[in-house]
Order: structure tokens, then C-alpha cells, then sequence
């Protein structure tokens, strides 16, 4: 089974913050606009995005991920990550582009 | 005979940083409640599209979520500036948003058809210059 500290070691990401490491990934989306994630995104999804405003945490939330990757270097500001903390939100980071990181993934899973 | 629950909410509209909490709110109820995680996920994804789009476009307003034995019905009612197309509104891709709110990712025009495809029944009654009341039903059994 692949889960969000196993996958942040072999892939070799950034942990933002990670409250939830034993959450199990069963696939992944690429998104930036809120609602396509929410009507597209499943169940325990990596959600790889280049958004970093405070409401990704909502649709994280809601949309059920299992954790949100900030792909091509996008850094979190202090106040996501906090409240990502307190909402039991993992946010990973990477320098890598989107496609590459789906292309991680995908091998992964 | 049946025994029904409901949660009340109101909706702030100026605030986006917390938009959405009401909806995070509902789910974290409705998990107390022993709701299966499936009608859960489409309750709240649902009702989180109705509140978002009460904060974006009409200024906040208030959300019902009831929980009876056969069913979940979200009724999301504002004061907002109303629907002057309700079919246009509907279709994928429509979106009044501001280059403002859709530098935040919204504006994708996809929330309304959101919640009509996560729940089994929708009804929009709206007004210009009056408002909106949004039910969405979801089947419990
Ligand atoms: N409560 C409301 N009051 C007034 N207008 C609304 C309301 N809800 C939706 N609308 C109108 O319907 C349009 C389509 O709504 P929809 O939720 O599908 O897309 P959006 O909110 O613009 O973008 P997205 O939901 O993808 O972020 C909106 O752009 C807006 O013009
Ligand atoms: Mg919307």
C-alpha cells in the first residue's frame, strides 16, 4: 500500500506539513480551478496544483485527498500551513513540473 | 414518525479565507451521525459549491442541511442579486466571477453543474434583484 510518507520518501518530496502520514494514495489529479478538482478529483487522490491560497484547504478537505502536492516550486505561505495543521491537511511540495510528478506517481502506485 | 435533524448556518460574504467552512462543518456532523463517506463526500462538495457561490456572487446568505431517515436536503438561501438565466447558469463553463476570484481558482464556471451531478435532485428559485433558494436533495435510501 502506498501512503503519503511512503510516497514523500521514494519520490523524494518536500513535506509542508504532514498530520495524516498513514493516509492511503490510490491515484492522482492535476488541477487549478477549484471546481474541476471537486467534481473530479476522488477519494484519496494525490492532488497535484500549483495553487496555494488558503481555500485549497477546504476542497482538500471536502474532495477527501489524501494530500495536496504544490508542484513547480509554488511555496505555501505561513498561514496555509498552519491551518493545514490544525485541519489535519497534508501538503507536500516539489520542484518538479505537474507532468513529471503525475509521471512519478503513476510508476508509484 | 421519523425523527429529523437539522443544522443551521450562516453564510458570510465577505469573508473568503473562511468560505467553506460551513460545508467542513456539516460534514464533521454528518459523520457523528454515522452517514455513509460516499453521501457524505457528495453532501458536502454539493453544499460547499452552494456557499461558495453565496459568498462570491451574492454576499453571503444562510444554509439549512436537514437529515431525515429517507433523505439529506440543503436549502442555501440569499439575498444576492439573483439568476437572470437559470439554464445559461447551469451549463459548463458559464461564469460571471471576477478576474479577482478566479485568481484564486474559482470562476471555472463548474459549480453549479457540481451540484446538480453530486446530488439526485436540484431546484433553483431565483429572482433579479430579489435572491436565491437553492434545494438539493440526496436519497439516503
Ligand atoms: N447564489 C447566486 N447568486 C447569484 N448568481 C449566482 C449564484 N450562484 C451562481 N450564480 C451565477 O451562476 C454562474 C455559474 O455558477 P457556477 O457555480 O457554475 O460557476 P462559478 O461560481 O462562476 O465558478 P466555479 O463554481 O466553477 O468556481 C455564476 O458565475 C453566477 O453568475
Ligand atoms: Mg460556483
Amino acid at each position: 500500500m502506498m501512503t503519503v510518507a511512503k510516497l514523500c520518501e521514494v519520490a523524494n518530496l518536500c513535506t509542508i506539513v504532514c498530520p495524516e502520514p498513514e493516509r492511503e494514495i490510490k491515484g492522482a489529479y492535476c488541477g487549478d480551478l477549484l471546481s474541476w478538482v471537486m467534481g473530479r478529483a476522488k477519494s484519496s487522490d494525490v492532488w497535484i496544483t500549483i495553487m496555494s491560497n488558503i481555500n485549497i484547504l477546504a476542497v482538500a478537505s471536502l474532495a477527501d485527498v489524501a494530500c495536496v502536492l504544490l508542484s513547480e516550486g509554488v511555496k505555501p505561505d505561513e498561514e496555509l500551513v498552519k491551518t493545514a495543521e490544525q485541519k489535519g491537511i497534508n501538503i507536500l511540495a516539489s520542484d518538479k513540473t505537474s507532468f513529471e510528478l503525475a509521471k512519478l506517481i503513476g510508476a508509484l502506485i | 414518525m421519523s425523527e429529523s435533524v437539522t443544522f443551521r448556518f450562516e453564510v458570510d460574504g465577505s469573508d473568503f479565507t473562511s468560505a467553506g467552512q460551513a460545508s467542513v462543518l456539516v460534514k464533521k456532523h454528518l459523520r457523528q451521525l454515522g452517514i455513509d463517506p460516499e453521501i457524505i463526500r457528495r453532501v458536502s462538495i454539493a453544499m460547499y459549491e452552494g456557499e461558495i457561490n453565496m459568498v462570491i456572487h451574492a454576499g453571503g446568505g444562510e444554509a439549512f442541511v436537514t437529515v431525515s431517515e429517507e433523505d439529506i436536503t440543503i436549502l442555501l438561501s440569499d439575498k444576492g442579486p439573483g439568476i437572470a438565466d437559470i439554464d445559461k447558469a447551469m451549463q459548463e463553463g458559464y461564469s460571471t466571477a471576477t478576474d479577482n476570484v478566479r485568481s484564486l481558482g474559482f470562476g471555472a464556471g463548474m459549480g453549479l453543474p457540481n451540484m446538480k451531478r453530486y446530488t439526485d435532485s436540484m431546484d433553483i428559485k431565483s429572482e433579479v434583484g430579489v435572491g436565491t433558494d437553492i434545494t438539493m436533495k440526496v436519497n439516503l435510501i
